[in-house]
C-alpha cells in the first residue's frame, strides 16, 4: 500500500509553476493528486453540479478521462476496463441522478467482484439531509451493494480515505468502494495537520492470503489418494493471476477442469483435460464430471445456484475442498470438508510445492472423454432455417483466432459465446455473471478495449440488451475505439423468450420486439460502418471483413429466433437431470 | 435457536446501519440490539440477540459480520459462561388501595421505584431477560401503563467452565 513520506506530503504544497500568485490546494486538487500517486491512467465519468470542482482540478491537472453518454455506460466501461487489466476501475459521477446512475454498476461489480472506486459527487454538507438540489443518500443506497463506502466529512481525510478506498477495492475479495464527496469538501482547502493521516488504518480488514499448512497437506492427501477428482475453476483465479498454477496443478494430477461462467479463460479452452462450463448451460460432460466425481476442488468459485443446480442432489459422492480468499464463501452452499482461506495463487502453489504422489486418473479421464465424444454441444443447422447464434459465435472464434477479448451482456447470446467461444487466454472474457445485467456487454467493450489497444475486442450483445446502453456509440464516433460490436438480432428478449416457451406454455409475455431500428443506419448516424448478415454464406464473408477491420464496426446479425440454448438444468433439478443433452 | 452475539466495531458514523442493514439483507431476524462506547472511544460494541434456523445459518452470520471493513471482532457468546442483563422501566397503575400489594411483588425482583404519581408508580427493574418478564407477567393484572426494554447486553465471565469449539475455521 502507498504510504506518503514528509517529503510527498510538502510536494502537494508546491504551487504549481505555471500560477503566478500563491494558490492553494483544494479537495478537489488533493483528489486528483492522489488518483496520480495511484497511477490511474483512465477515468470514466461524467460530469455535473456537485462534481464541478473535481472537473475543474482534472482541467488543471489531466487524467485521461472518458465522457461516457450515460453514467451507467460509464461504470461498466470501467469494469470492463478493470476485468482486462486487473487495475482499479476508476469512476466520477456527479450527486443525486448521476448517483444514483452508477447503482447498477455498484451491484454488477459486487457481485463478480470487481474493483472498483466509484466518486459520487454530494452537496454540501451544509445542506446534506435537506432535500437539496440534486441531493440522493448514496451512501444509504450503495450501502448494501458495496464492499465499503465512505462519506467524506474532513478535506483532510481525503487522501486517507482515497488510499483506503484503492486498498479495499483491489485487495481480498475484490470489489467496488463508493467515497461520496461533499461539494464543500472538494473546494474546502487541504489544510494537512500533524494529525493528518495518508496511512491505510484498517484495523477490522485484514484479508487472510496465507493458505494453512495443515489444511494443504490434508488438501494434498485428497488430490494423491482421489480417483475421481475434479477441479471447479472459477474467477478467483483470475484476480490473482494463478491461471499458471492451476494449469500446472491440472496436468502434474491429471485432474480435469471445468469452469464457472465467471472462471472461463483460466485455462485454455483446448486443453485435453478441460471439459467445458459447468451449470445450467454447462456441458453435459461437466455437469456428470461434478455429479460422479469423489473430490471436487474449488478454486476462486462460490457455488452459485446456477452453477450447482439443486443444492440437495449436488456433488453427491464428493468431497470437497474450496479454496477462497473470503471466508464468507466456504460452507455458505455446499459442506465442505476441507476448507482452506487464501489467494489462489498461493493455495495452489503450496498444493504444489507438496509434492504428493499422483493418484491414478486414467479410467476416470477415459469415461469422461467417452461422454464428450457421446455428448458434445451441439445444434442443427440448414440452409433453411436460417442463420443460427451458436454459427456466429463459432466464426468470430475462427476468424479471431481464440485470441479475441469477448464481452457480453446476459442471456441466450451470452450462454451461446460461453459454450462456443473457447478462450486461448485468461483476463479475455467479460460478462456479466452475479448480477446478469443487460446493457453490459457494449460498454465494457469500451473498457476492455483501452484497457488493451492491441486487442481484438468483440462485443457479443443481443439485440435487447443493447438497446439499453447503445448511447455509448458516440464514444466509438468520437475515439474511434476499434470495437466490433456483434448483435445477435433475434428480435427478441432470446432468453425471456426461451423460458416462456418452455415454461410458459408459450405465451411470449413482451418479449418479443418485432420493431426494432435499422441497425446499419443506426451505426451510419454515429458514423461507423454497418453490416446486415442473414445467411451463414453472408457471415462468413462479411464477418470475416468485419472483423479484421480496425476501425469499430457494428454487425447485426439476424439469427433465428427460436433457436433455444441447450444443454440445459431445469431450474429446481439436479444437475445430473439435464435435458437437450443429444439431438432428437 | 436463539444466539447472543457481540461485536466489535471501529466507531464511526454509518456503522450501525451497516450491520443491522447487513442482517436485513441476509434476512436473519434481529430480536434486540444494543450499542454503546466500550473503555476505548473509538470502538463501540454491539450486543445482538438473534433467531437463526441452524449451525450452518449461525457460520454465515458470524463470517458476513467479520467481513465488514469496520467490524473488528465477532463473537457468539452463548454457549460460554456469561453474564445477561436488562434493563425495563415500568409504569404500572397502583392506587394507593393496592400499592402495598404491588410493592410487596415488586420486592423480591429488587426493583427501584423511580416515579411516583397519586395513582401510578414507575418501577426499573434489572436483570436477564427471563427475569424481566416474569416481572412483567406479575404486574400485568394490575395494569401496565407504559413500558420500555433496553434489550440484552452481555458480558462474558471471567471463569470459564468448559471450552466451547470455535465455529470460524480461521
Amino acid at each position: 500500500m502507498m504510504k506518503m513520506t514528509v517529503e510527498e506530503t510538502e510536494q502537494l504544497h508546491e504551487e504549481p509553476e505555471t500560477s503566478a500568485a500563491p494558490q492553494q490546494l483544494d479537495g478537489a486538487d488533493v483528489l486528483i493528486q492522489t488518483l496520480k500517486k495511484h497511477q490511474v491512467e483512465v477515468v470514466f465519468g461524467y460530469p455535473g453540479g456537485a462534481v464541478l470542482p473535481i472537473y475543474d482540478a482534472l482541467h488543471k491537472n489531466p487524467i485521461r478521462h472518458i465522457l461516457a453518454r450515460h453514467e451507467q455506460g460509464a461504470i461498466h466501461a470501467a469494469e470492463g476496463y478493470a476485468r482486462v487489466s486487473g487495475k482499479v476501475g476508476v469512476v466520477i459521477a456527479t450527486s443525486g441522478p448521476g448517483a444514483t446512475n452508477v447503482v447498477t454498476g455498484i451491484a454488477d461489480a459486487m457481485m463478480d467482484s470487481i474493483p472498483l472506486v466509484v466518486f459520487t459527487g454530494q452537496v454540501a454538507t451544509t445542506v446534506i439531509g435537506t432535500d437539496a438540489f440534486q441531493e440522493a443518500d448514496i451512501i444509504g443506497i450503495t450501502q448494501p451493494i458495496t464492499k465499503h463506502n465512505y462519506q467524506v466529512k474532513d478535506v483532510a481525510d481525503l487522501p486517507r480515505i482515497i488510499n483506503e478506498a484503492f486498498h479495499i477495492a483491489s485487495t481480498g475479495r475484490p470489489g467496488p468502494v463508493v467515497v461520496d464527496i461533499p461539494k464543500n469538501m472538494a473546494t474546502g482547502i487541504f489544510i494537512p495537520t500533524d494529525e493528518t493521516s495518508y496511512e491505510v488504518n484498517l484495523p477490522g480488514y485484514q484479508p487472510t492470503t496465507t493458505p494453512n499448512f495443515l489444511q494443504i497437506q490434508k488438501a494434498a492427501l485428497a488430490i494423491s489418494t482421489a480417483k475421481q477428482p475434479l477441479i471447479l475453476a472459477g474467477a478467483g483465479i483470475l484476480f490473482s493471476k494463478a491461471s499458471d498454477q492451476l494449469v500446472q496443478l491440472a496436468e502434474k494430477y491429471q485432474i480435469p477442469v471445468t469452469n464457472t461462467l465467471l472462471g472461463l479463460g483460466t485455462i485454455e479452452g483446448n486443453h485435453p483435460l478441460f471439459i467445458g462450463m459447468a451449470g445450467m448451460h454447462g456441458t453435459y460432460t461437466a455437469n456428470m464430471a461434478i455429479q460422479t466425481c469423489d473430490l471436487l476442488i474449488n478454486v476462486g468459485a462460490r457455488f452459485d445456484d446456477r452453477l450447482t443446480g439443486n443444492l440437495a442432489h449436488f456433488a453427491p459422492n464428493a468431497k470437497v475442498i474450496h479454496i477462497d480468499i473470503d471466508p464468507a464463501e466456504i460452507g455458505k452452499n455446499v459442506p465442505t470438508e476441507i476448507p482452506i482461506v487464501a489467494d489462489a495463487k498461493e493455495a495452489l502453489q503450496a498444493l504444489l510445492d507438496q509434492n504428493a504422489p499422483n493418484g491414478n486418473t486414467a479410467a476416470w479421464l477415459e469415461s469422461l472423454q467417452i461422454n464428450q465424444r457421446e455428448y458434445p454441444l451441439f445444434y442443427e443447422a440448414s440452409e433453411e432455417k436460417g442463420l443460427l447464434p451458436q454459427q456466429v459465435v463459432e466464426l468470430i472464434h475462427e476468424y479471431t483466432n481464440g485470441d479475441a477479448v469477448v464481452t457480453t451482456d446476459v442471456g441466450q447470446h451470452q450462454m451461446w459465446a460461453a459454450q462456443y467461444y473457447k478462450f486461448n487466454h485468461p483476463h479475455n472474457w467479460v460478462t456479466s455473471g452475479g448480477l446478469g445485467t443487460m446493457g453490459f456487454g457494449f460498454p465494457a467493450a469500451i473498457g476492455a478495449q483501452l484497457a488493451k489497444p492491441e486487442a481484438k475486442v468483440v462485443s457479443i450483445v443481443g439485440d435487447a440488451g443493447f438497446q439499453m446502453t447503445l448511447q455509448e456509440l458516440s464514444l466509438l464516433q468520437e475515439m474511434r475505439i476499434p470495437v466490433k460490436i456483434v448483435i445477435l438480432n433475434n428480435q427478441a428478449l432470446g432468453m425471456v423468450r426461451q423460458w416462456q416457451e418452455t415454461f410458459h406454455g408459450e405465451r411470449y409475455s413482451h418479449s418479443l420486439i418485432p420493431v426494432q431500428p435499422d441497425f446499419v443506419k443506426l451505426a451510419a448516424a454515429y458514423d461507423l460502418k454497418g453490416y446486415k448478415i442473414e445467411t451463414f454464406e453472408d457471415a462468413k464473408v462479411q464477418l470475416k471483413e468485419a472483423l479484421a477491420s480496425d476501425e469499430p464496426v457494428l454487425i447485426d446479425c439476424r439469427v433465428v429466433q427460436k433457436e433455444k440454448v441447450y444443454p440445459m438444468v431445469v431450474p429446481g433439478t439436479a444437475l445430473h437431470e439435464m435435458i437437450g443433452v443429444k439431438p432428437e | 435457536m436463539k444466539r447472543i452475539i457481540t461485536v466489535s466495531v471501529v466507531n464511526q458514523s454509518g456503522v450501525l446501519n451497516r450491520v443491522t442493514g447487513l442482517l436485513m439483507k441476509r434476512q436473519f431476524n434481529i430480536e434486540s440490539i444494543t450499542v454503546g462506547h466500550t473503555e476505548q472511544p473509538q470502538i463501540s460494541k454491539m450486543t445482538f440477540v438473534v433467531n437463526v434456523e441452524d449451525e450452518q445459518k449461525l457460520e454465515q452470520l458470524l463470517k458476513q459480520l467479520q467481513k465488514q471493513v469496520d467490524v473488528l471482532k465477532v463473537n457468539d457468546i452463548t454457549e460460554k459462561s456469561i453474564v445477561v442483563r436488562e434493563l425495563a422501566l415500568v409504569k404500572v397503575v397502583a392506587p394507593p388501595t393496592v400499592r402495598a400489594e404491588i410493592n410487596s411483588i415488586v420486592e423480591p425482583f429488587r426493583a427501584a421505584t423511580i416515579d411516583t404519581g397519586k395513582n401510578v408508580v414507575t418501577f426499573q427493574v434489572t436483570g436477564n431477560p427471563e427475569k424481566i418478564d416474569a416481572f412483567i407477567d406479575l404486574l400485568k393484572p394490575y395494569g401496565i401503563k407504559d413500558l420500555t426494554r433496553t434489550g440484552v447486553t452481555a458480558f462474558v465471565r471471567e471463569t470459564q467452565k468448559v471450552h466451547t469449539p470455535q465455529l470460524s475455521i480461521l
